[in-house]
Formats: C-alpha cells, sequence, structure tokens
C-alpha cells in the first residue's frame, strides 16, 4: 500500500524495472486477491448446476488422501487387511464419483457455452485434466495386483506397443505403472486443476446464456465508470 | 504372504451385460451413464436451497 493509501493505484502506476516486481505486477492486475478468495459469487451461481465442479475436487482430495495411505503401504496390502481392503474400495469409489461429476460438470459446461468471455483456455485446461485423469485411472487398473490387473495389462501392452510408446510405458512393469499412477499422474492432474481453478477466478464464473450483456453482475467498476454502460442499461 | 493372497477366492467375475442387436453393455456402465443423466437432470430442475440475491 502507498501513501495515498490505495493497493491498485500503486500497482498501475509504478514502473517496475525487476522481473519479480514486473511479475508481480502482472498477477495482482489479472487476479487481485478479492478474485481469488471472493467474499460472494454472483446471483446465477445459486443452482446445482454450479455444484459438480466443486464436487469433482472434493472428490480429487479423497482420492488423493487415500491413495497416499494405500501407497505409503505398498500394492499387496489391501489383499491381507480388512481396513486395507476399505481403503481401496473407498478409492476407487471416489475416482467413480470424481467422474460422475466431472462428466455432468463437462454436460452443463458445454450447454452454456462456458468458453464464452475470454475463458478458452479455462475450457482446454477443463479437456485436458479429463484427459490426464482417464490416464490415472487406467493406471489404477494396473496396480490391483490381481489376476484382472494382470489380463488388463497383458491386453493393453499390444496396443501400446503397436503405437510405439511401449518401451517407455510399459504396463507389464508393476514399478513403473507405480511410479506413473502415484507420482507423474496425480501431479498432473492436480497442476492442471489448479490452473483450472485459477482461472475460473480470474475469468470469473461464466453466466447463463440468457444474461442481458448489460447485467452488472457481468461488468466491473472500471468498466461503468469510463462508461461503457449507460445508466439506463444497468440493473 | 502369497500364500495368503492365493487362499483368498476370487469375485472377479465377466460381469452381467445387456445388450440390443450388436450393442452390448456391462450393467456397471450402464448404472453410471443413467446416474449421471438423473443427476444432469435433476441438476438442472431442482430449485437450489437457500436461493437469496446477491450483489
Amino acid at each position: 500500500m502507498n501513501a495515498s493509501g490505495s493497493i491498485d493505484e500503486h500497482t498501475e502506476s509504478e514502473v517496475l524495472h525487476t522481473w519479480t516486481g514486473k511479475t508481480r505486477q502482472w498477477l495482482v492486475k489479472r487476479l487481485p486477491a478479492d478474485k481469488l478468495l471472493p467474499e460472494g459469487q454472483p446471483s446465477y451461481v445459486s443452482s446445482w448446476i454450479y455444484v459438480f465442479g466443486m464436487g469433482a475436487i472434493a472428490s480429487l482430495i479423497y482420492i488423493i488422501a487415500s491413495g497416499v495411505v494405500l501407497s505409503l503401504n505398498g500394492p499387496t496390502w489391501y489383499h491381507v487387511s480388512g481396513l486395507g481392503h476399505f481403503v481401496n474400495s473407498s478409492h476407487l469409489w471416489s475416482v467413480e464419483l470424481f467422474f460422475i461429476f466431472m462428466v455432468v460438470h463437462l454436460w452443463g459446461k458445454y450447454w452454456m457455452s462456458a468458453w464464452r468471455g475470454g475463458r478458452v483456455l479455462t475450457w482446454i485446461t477443463g479437456v485436458i485434466s479429463f484427459a490426464v485423469s482417464i490416464v490415472a485411472a487406467f493406471t489404477g487398473y494396473l496396480l490391483q495386483t490381481n489376476f484382472d490387473s494382470q489380463w488388463i495389462a497383458f491386453e493393453a501392452k499390444d496396443a501400446l506397443n503397436a503405437v510405439g510408446i511401449g518401451a517407455w510405458f510399459n504396463v507389464a512393469n508393476l514399478g513403473q505403472i507405480f511410479m506413473w499412477h502415484i507420482v507423474l499422474l496425480p501431479l498432473a492432474v492436480g497442476v492442471i486443476v489448479a490452473l483450472h481453478v485459477v482461472l475460473v477466478r480470474a475469468r470469473g464464473v461464466v453466466p447463463p446464456l440468457e444474461a442481458a450483456s448489460s447485467d452488472t453482475q457481468l461488468t466491473t467498476p472500471d468498466e461503468v465508470s469510463v462508461g461503457t454502460l449507460t445508466e439506463g442499461s444497468v440493473r | 504372504m502369497v500364500n495368503t493372497i492365493l487362499s483368498i477366492p476370487s469375485d472377479i467375475t465377466g460381469g452381467t451385460y445387456f445388450g440390443w442387436g450388436s450393442f452390448q453393455i456391462q450393467s456397471g456402465n450402464l448404472i453410471v451413464i443413467i446416474v449421471m443423466l438423473v443427476l444432469f437432470v435433476l441438476a438442472l430442475v431442482l430449485p437450489f436451497p437457500g436461493n437469496k440475491r446477491s450483489k
């Protein structure tokens, strides 16, 4: 905060010379604190169709927590422990919920053209997180350490060899798939989902198709003050 | 450990399949698809609790 008492004036007027200062200015301009952690949301968010994205994130948090417990105990624990079997089953069912919520979220966003208003990157990160999640789920099937996973691995290896990636992504190598499933793929899903949420915060939740472009909820105070809207058009 | 694992009876079965002509689907997959469709429709028609207008 500067002498005049305004953070906005400070960030907009000052000419910065260091990469750290310029990065901060760039970030604060696009994602100010009140957008990152808002006090309220527009009234149109009060609908069940806007709940499924957060449902998918809640499922993802449980998937990661139960996955940490499973990975610390190794891939055979759930065969010989009642608690292990329970954690393993809840890990599976939270993945089922994750995909169910994610697909309903996708349908809802598709039918309201959620890429409108400069939200293309939000849409694209959502698509990528869906695709990477599918790969993560498939590698989970390979870690069941039973005849089912053995069957899946030896069916899948032919397809992966046919496209030329079997040498690097060897589904018959339990240790390698364990590493993909508990390190690389969760890291990728976590980073992409975090970026997706930050983009939602930066651009705002997409309004319904029937919302008027002059709706005050779709404008910022700055836009109103510089005269892009007349008083009569603001509801 | 290995003997313990081998002594556990396997509950893996082929599952139940439904088919219409050349189309075939496993019961678990069908149930998940129906659940998603029902959730989508309910989300559109059910009123949201505590729906008070903000801002």
